[in-house]
């Protein structure tokens, strides 16, 4: 009984430290929402105004239509006529045009004749991203092309038609990707800063001392210091699931239950990392320092943008120490396929995993440092 | 014209309602050659005022010529000709001595030639000669501080700023400190204005500004501002019984504005110019005789005057038991971080109600062997037992009969003053009525009432430490440790302060204390001085000092007593090695 008093007169402590000083408040409150509206808004696969210049060598009508359905498409701004290779290059080299279109001069007789034409695409690779999906947009438009031209003139017709259908996702309306994915950064972050810096912040204001020398024992001190990492990133990440759901409408298809139980195995583990980081760290720097340190790499490796599934093997394996990667799948799981806790047995357990190994090096460590 | 002039000089710090003034409105004028010290309590502006000189802040109001220059206007010409060393010199730890001072003659574009001859020069100055080539950060407290000062006279300035130079400092390397100093003022008509919280040291110069929150409250000669004090100054001389009881006895006299511990006699300071007179019990003592005002008087009697309001603490309940147990014990006590004997053999012991001094300078082993003693730290080799039990291997509620006040009162600075107390009795047990009566008695008896809902970090520094004390003192532990608990306080402060523990001694409570402050051993019971790591001497503070009295030296102080000694230890190390 002595011992839970004590714990909760220090978690009731802690609590009061980070609310009540501006600026640790001001870290919690602030950065997450500016990033989530940052990241809301900003961050889209999308592509909608491909600037892109034309070469066009054919004087036929084919050729023009061709350019005016590029031209017609939001995906896509024509820019202007160049009138040889070197202009094109140029508009490339000084990122004027993201794209460059070279239409041969027989385009337009090659199909009336009913011979294949070839149009040649130059794209700017010094950015992949947008090149391949750039490149994505320009064969749907080729394809479509074709389709409408063959089928008038009764011309042979494709053996096969494409029909696409996204599930989960119909619009692939990459917000619907990303948002849920926040949730999961945001979460980590806030909870591995009230965790990571706590013990920190008390040995530089010389606190912790005072703190080694009352009856508490170093397990209660840790878990005095790991129940705010909870409460605050619980708190944290509802705050952007309700603003995932009534302000960018992600449609939350899974179970509640499911998304929470996930999120307190995450936050198992981010506290734990958070608590090994802070019995590392002397000063609240060496803390912030270990904190980013871990972030970086962890959101990299956690498929919130690109898919883990195209890492290289080895750090594919990497990718399994990483908690993001789990509670990711739980999240998109919850928000769009409808998921609920059976489905996320597997995400669970290497989350509870995690979160006891690094709890018991945690305390080990800490119980080192004091000695 | 005066090397500095400055009229109406004001400085704020922070926005909104917390905005505080630092300096308000300043004027004075300091004459070429000429030392003058800047005395005051913590917070009262000294550092902010010798920054402005610097010409590293600027000023919100007011005016400043240094040197002949406006300020801040032309702060870059001035500062090729000034030495500034702040509290905290920029030594580069990695670097050697000579190292350090090539850096710095390079930043002052000190041309190769004359280079080899200053460095002698200096390093003669400041005997670091045989270091040359040892890494700063390896040098002692006191070194790092003669090196800080060599490299700041390295282009021989006009005009020298020495901020807190020789406080913490080890009394041998204070006075080489002033030395060199003097000599500097002496040779090359250098303006001096240092800062300090030695009186002895201020009323060695020329001029006292003394600030108090942000005002100059006094300046002139040391003679100038002793002057007013003549008639008021009294000494009780050879009391043999007891000296803390009969100061908190004569404290609470009417018309007596201070009293002070001083070697075997009690010294008075006097609203009027009779003596103090004696209650009937009390005559047995006197009569006491006038004698010379010093510099202190005249600060206490002037900060006394200024927040009349002083609060004298009241004894509390005795507790029982035998004042002869031993509560703490020591015995060949060592430390060592890598090769290097923060701690060496100490040994000594406590006794149940005494006031316990640990003394030295900065880096003598004081605050290594606290930390080992409350359990933060573990010993090399050696045994200690507090109250029965190493803190560090027992129980943890062998912890419960400690308090600790650490160095620079750690709080929760973004606590109100109730939360900090509230969260202290809680993580020390206390519940329901008790965790209630205890913090009633805190607010009231430490009178922290009227700050209950401040922040801890917005306190006055004098309330920090009473706060400190309080959340220490929450469980009412048999034993208190203080880390340095009197240092940057104003003197009448640290008085009240030394009251209180004399109290709480009184009522059984062993209270050990470190402190860098040679004269506060006279409020101790027992004392070990320490330096290097090694015990010189223990026992009372009479004792301690009657292993140096000569005949030459009917009457030494302490601080005479840590020199002689010192330098008795070296002469038998040297003549052991």
């Amino acid at each position: 009984m002595a011992r839970i008093l004590r714990v909760f007169a220090l978690v009731v402590k802690e609590l009061l430290a980070l609310l009540r000083d501006p600026a640790s408040r001001a870290v919690l409150i602030g950065p997450p929402i500016i990033q989530l509206i940052v990241f809301g808004y900003a961050a889209t696969f999308e592509l909608k105004h491909v600037p892109f210049v034309v070469y066009n060598q054919d004087q036929g009508q084919l050729s023009r239509e061709l350019v005016a359905r590029f031209a017609g498409a939001p995906s896509f701004d024509f820019l202007r006529f160049v009138h040889d290779q070197a202009a094109i290059e140029q508009s490339i080299n000084e990122k004027s045009a993201l794209m460059a279109m070279d239409i041969g001069p027989t385009f337009s007789n090659d199909l009336e004749r009913g011979q294949p034409a070839h149009i040649q695409i130059i794209l700017d690779g010094r950015d992949s991203n947008t090149a391949a999906i750039a490149m994505g947009y320009v064969q749907s438009i080729v394809t479509r092309f074709n389709q409408e031209r063959l089928v008038p003139h009764g011309l042979n017709r494709p053996a096969t038609i494409l029909l696409d259908r996204a599930w989960f996702n119909p619009n692939l309306d990459s917000r619907w990707f990303i948002v849920p994915g926040i949730c999961g950064i945001l979460t980590l972050l806030v909870s591995m800063l009230t965790t990571g810096l706590s013990v920190a912040r008390e040995r530089e204001m010389g606190t912790f001392d005072q703190l080694l020398v009352t009856p508490m024992s170093p397990a209660e001190i840790l878990v005095g210091k790991a129940l705010p990492g909870f409460l605050v990133g619980t708190a944290e990440g509802s705050l952007i699931i309700f603003m995932a759901v009534f302000w960018f409408h992600v449609p939350f298809t899974g179970s509640l239950l499911g998304l929470y139980l996930g999120m307190l195995c995450f936050l198992f583990s981010s506290v734990g990392i958070g608590l090994m980081i802070s019995s590392l760290a002397v000063t609240q720097q060496q803390g912030l320092l270990g904190v980013f340190l871990f972030m970086v790499p962890a959101i990299v490796l956690s498929g919130f943008a690109t898919p883990i599934a195209n890492m290289p093997q080895a750090v594919q394996y990497i990718t399994l120490l990483d908690p993001l990667r789990y509670f990711l799948i739980v999240l998109r799981g919850s928000f769009l396929e409808g998921g609920g806790t059976s489905l996320f047995w597997p995400q669970y357990w290497p989350l509870l995993t995690i979160g006891l190994i690094c709890m018991v090096v945690a305390g080990n460590l800490f119980r080192k440092r004091l000695a | 014209m005066g090397v500095i002039v400055v009229k109406d000089l004001g400085k704020s710090f922070g926005k909104g309602p917390s905005r505080k003034g630092a300096l308000k409105s300043v004027s004075f004028e300091i004459t070429e050659g000429s030392m003058t010290a800047l005395i005051g309590p913590d917070g009262a502006g000294k550092t902010t005022l010798l920054r402005l000189l610097a010409g590293i802040l600027r000023p919100d109001s007011g005016t400043m010529r240094v040197l002949g220059h406006p300020l801040p206007a032309e702060a870059l010409q001035l500062q090729t000709k000034i030495g500034y060393m702040p509290q905290r010199f920029g030594l580069y730890e990695n670097l050697t001595v000579e190292e350090n001072l090539t850096l710095f003659a390079d930043l002052h574009h000190i041309p190769e030639s004359m280079r080899r001859t200053r460095f002698d020069e200096l390093l003669t100055m400041t005997a670091l000669g045989p270091f040359r080539t040892r890494r700063a950060g390896r040098l002692s407290g006191g070194m790092k501080q003669k090196l800080g000062l060599a490299c700041t006279l390295i282009h021989p300035p006009k005009l020298l700023l020495l901020d807190e130079a020789s406080v913490g400092v080890d009394p041998i390397s204070r006075r080489e400190l002033w030395t060199i100093i003097r000599q500097q003022v002496a040779a090359q008509q250098v303006t001096v204005l240092l800062s300090t919280a030695y009186m002895d040291e201020a009323e060695r110069c020329d001029h006292v500004l003394l600030l108090h929150e942000g005002e100059i409250l006094a300046q002139g000669s040391p003679s100038q501002l002793i002057a007013p004090m003549a008639g008021h100054c009294f000494l009780l001389p050879n009391i043999s019984t007891a000296p803390r009881t009969l100061q908190s006895q004569l404290a609470r006299l009417p018309g007596v504005v201070d009293t002070a511990i001083q070697g075997d006699s009690l010294r008075i300071i006097t609203e009027g110019v009779e003596p103090p007179a004696l209650p009937p019990e009390l005559s047995v003592h006197g009569p006491s005789k006038p004698v010379a005002a010093r510099l202190e008087d005249a600060f206490v009697n002037l900060l006394f005057h200024r927040n009349s309001h002083r609060s004298v603490p009241q004894p509390m309940n005795p507790q029982t038991g035998s004042h002869d147990a031993l509560v703490v014990e020591v015995e060949g006590l060592c430390r060592y971080f890598g090769d290097f004997a923060a701690v060496n053999h100490v040994s000594f012991s406590v006794r149940k109600g005494e006031i316990f001094g640990l003394l030295g300078a900065n880096g003598a082993g004081k605050s290594t062997t606290f930390r080992m003693l409350c359990g933060l730290l573990p010993a090399s080799s050696g045994t200690l037992r507090v109250a029965g039990a190493n803190l560090r291997t027992g129980k943890a509620a062998a912890r419960t009969r400690i308090g600790y006040v650490s160095q620079k009162f750690s709080l929760y600075g973004a606590l109100s003053v109730l939360q900090n107390l509230s969260f202290f009795a809680s993580v020390y047990g206390l519940q329901d009525s008790r965790k209630q009566d205890r913090i009633a008695w805190a607010l009231e008896d430490l009178e922290l009432k009227d700050y209950i809902a401040i922040n801890a970090a917005d306190l006055p520094l004098g309330y920090k430490q009473r706060l400190a004390l309080a959340c220490a003192l929450m469980h009412e532990p048999s034993i208190l440790f203080l880390d340095e608990p009197t240092s940057g306080v104003d003197p009448l402060a640290r008085r009240e302060f030394w009251a209180r523990l004399n109290a709480l001694a009184h009522s059984g409570t062993t209270c050990l204390v470190t402190t860098h402050f040679m004269e506060e051993a006279e409020y101790c019971d027992r004392l070990v001085l320490m330096s290097l790591g090694q015990v010189l001497a223990e026992g009372s503070p009479r004792a301690i000092k009657d292993r140096v009295r000569t005949a030459n030296h009917p009457n030494p102080s302490m601080e005479d007593a840590f020199i002689a000694l010192i330098e008795e230890h070296e002469r038998v190390s040297r003549r052991a090695s």
